[in-house]
């Protein structure tokens, strides 16, 4: 019974459903509606007794739907929380999963669309089946291909009965009307077939028999649902992420996502309960914050249970460690042993790299003043040595921390580092850029750091021009 | 010494490089706009504005400002002779004690100055980084949108005294 009510949810044998027909129902139609009101009443009656959890005495989805298991809503929440569907799905300042947040792409903008229960501008009218195909074949309600900034080549993995808990969950949330604007984008609809057959591989994973359970239920919620590639895996030039580069590192928003697998760029080398830490809190001593699109993801997995936070840590802390070599060969540093201690070395005198010299001197200068007060010393910062932002292929991250800081969440306690945009120029920025690469890793200069200043600038600009 | 460009004069600062330019504002160049709040960043009191962005003063040495332009609350205008921001936070009454307003008024004018008529979203955003404890956040946003109307056309400075 449970099951049927969530493929097809009886619509129209509730009693508000029929107050609705009979307002918009003409005067001798009514009586044969309130016989069947009657009839409903009945039926409601007998299913209360059978399931009272399950009596359903509202309209479609008005509102919270009591005929949903609460159990399944639960854990609904918990992996809708897991698949970060409210970043996606929630416009800034918008109503939570009535969609709207423009996702920039290099083909054009798409916007999130409204996954709120809402008949006309949501997903009220899809069944659970409809949401079940859309979720494992990339297609809408009217089995339209949906584009690919919806991860259907990760949501294909996801077990039934798991994407049936999201329905159940989604589908017991206010509904809001709110249309969804028309994507901006250059690829044709028809296109998105002929990139479903290069690269879109549906189907569930098989377990690995040679991992334990909880790798293995890590594995399944990194690749399926949690789309940890949708960020950290690098993309070709059609969008799909490649392959052989899962979780190698990739960019989102301007920020770098740092690969994830053996060539993680973190000083320290990540042990499952950190990563449990981090995942939960937004922060780890040994690592620092989760800032970026990073910092949703964790505030989402703060309400999830341990169980399913552990056990990805335990698939990303395997991955990570996969080879030690390779790690030490990709982040400069001494090889990877557990908790290996971050690389301070000075930036004068004879290890100073000769392309840098001038920059790291006044970087030098630079980082004394300003940043070494929190920065050195034991205080409040994190010391600089254990970021992989100093570590990583790009400074992308370095440069937006240092020109926008870190701020909790809204209300929330949470790590705090000031905004040191406009504090700096660009050229004082590069040079101390340049130098706390030098000091606080061993990999070699990055170059063209100025490009990556400005094309942090740029992206505040198209900001203010967004509503001016 | 360092030399510093405050409202357009400059002035040689015979101070160690690693000094808050808040604390050299208000102790050798007697420019009291400038508070002292948390002395950490995080309240804004102290906001000045450096090459047209709004910046914590107790955070930035002066060895980051040689050459700069600095410019703090005393430069938009006088008591006399308020500057358009400062006689909208007046209209609106927008100070309660007053200890953040010169702070929030530099944040707001560097707003203004590169988006000259912003949105309330994006105002608000702005102006996130400026704690006021009395409360007047609501007069403080009228006055903003208020002075956003006021000033078009006439910024950057045309009024300055």
């Amino acid at each position: 019974m449970l099951n049927n009510r969530i493929i097809e949810p009886p619509y129209l044998a509730t009693a508000s459903g029929l107050l609705n027909l009979v307002k918009h129902t003409r005067p001798w139609n009514i009586i044969l509606v309130l016989i069947g009101a009657l009839a409903a009443a009945v039926a409601v009656a007998w299913a209360m007794g059978r399931h009272t959890s399950s009596a359903s005495a509202g309209s479609p989805h008005p509102g919270p739907d009591a005929s949903y298991d609460q159990t399944l809503v639960a854990k609904g929440a918990w992996l809708a929380a897991i698949g970060n569907c409210n970043t996606c799905h929630t416009a800034s300042n918008g109503r939570t999963f009535a969609g709207g947040r423009p996702l920039s792409t290099p083909f054009g903008t798409i916007y999130a669309t409204n996954i709120t229960p809402d008949r006309e501008t949501g997903i009220g009218s899809w069944s659970a089946s409809d949401f079940l195909r859309a979720m494992h074949q990339g297609v809408d309600r009217e089995g339209r291909d949906l584009y690919p900034a919806f991860p259907y080549d990760h949501f294909t993995h996801v077990a039934n009965e798991d994407v049936n808990a999201i329905y159940a969950f989604l589908m017991t949330r206010d509904p809001v009307r709110a249309k969804t604007p028309a994507n901006r984008i250059l690829v044709p609809r028809p296109a998105i077939s002929v990139w479903k057959a290069l690269y879109f591989k549906p189907g569930p994973l098989a377990p690995d028999a040679a991992h334990d359970a909880s790798w293995n239920r890590g594995r399944y919620l990194v690749d399926g649902l949690a789309h940890c590639g949708g960020c950290h895996t690098p993309r070709n030039a059609l969008g799909a992420e490649k392959e052989r580069e899962d979780l190698a590192g990739g960019t989102v928003e301007g920020w770098r996502a740092p690969a994830l697998n053996e060539a993680s760029p973190a000083p320290s080398l990540w042990t499952a309960e950190q990563l449990v830490v981090y995942l939960r809190t937004g922060f780890d001593a040994a690592h620092g914050t989760a800032a970026g699109a990073m910092a949703p993801v964790a505030h989402n997995l703060s309400s999830v249970p341990e169980a399913e936070v552990s056990a990805i840590a335990v698939y990303i802390a395997a991955r990570m460690a996969a080879s030690a070599g390779a790690r030490a060969t990709a982040a400069g540093n001494a090889p990877g042993s557990q908790g290996a201690a971050p690389v301070e070395r000075s930036a004068r005198g004879d290890d100073a790299r000769q392309a840098d010299v001038r920059p790291a001197k006044d970087g030098d200068a630079i980082y004394r003043t300003a940043c070494a007060d929190c920065h050195d010393g034991g205080r409040r910062g994190i010391a600089l040595g254990y970021s992989s932002s100093m570590t990583d292929t790009t400074p992308a991250n370095l440069i937006r921390v240092t020109l926008d800081g870190i701020h909790p969440r809204e209300g929330e306690k949470g790590e705090l580092m000031p905004a040191f945009r406009g504090a700096l120029d660009d050229t004082q920025l590069a040079s101390l850029i340049a130098f706390l690469r030098a000091r606080f890793s061993r990999a070699p200069p990055w170059q063209d750091i100025g490009g990556e200043v400005a094309k942090a600038k740029r992206e505040r600009e198209s900001e203010d021009r967004k509503s001016s | 010494m360092i030399t510093l460009n405050v409202n357009g004069k400059t002035h040689e600062v015979d101070a160690d490089p690693a000094t808050p330019l808040l604390y050299v504002l208000r102790n050798d160049l007697k420019l009291n706009g400038a508070k002292f709040g948390c002395g950490l960043g995080q309240c804004g009191a102290c906001t000045v504005m450096v090459d047209g962005e709004a910046v914590y003063s107790c955070l930035t040495p002066i060895l980051l400002l040689q050459g700069r332009s600095i410019k703090t609350l005393e430069g938009l205008g006088t008591a006399e002779q308020p500057g358009p921001l400062q006689q909208a936070f007046i209209d609106e009454q927008a100070a309660q004690c007053g200890y953040c307003i010169p702070g929030m008024i530099m944040r707001a004018q560097a707003l203004l100055e590169r988006n000259p008529s912003p949105s309330d979203e994006q105002i608000r955003a702005h102006m996130n980084a400026g704690l006021c404890r009395c409360g007047t956040h609501m007069r403080i946003l009228r006055a903003v949108h208020r002075a956003s109307k006021t000033m078009q056309g006439a910024i950057p400075g045309a009024k300055r005294a």
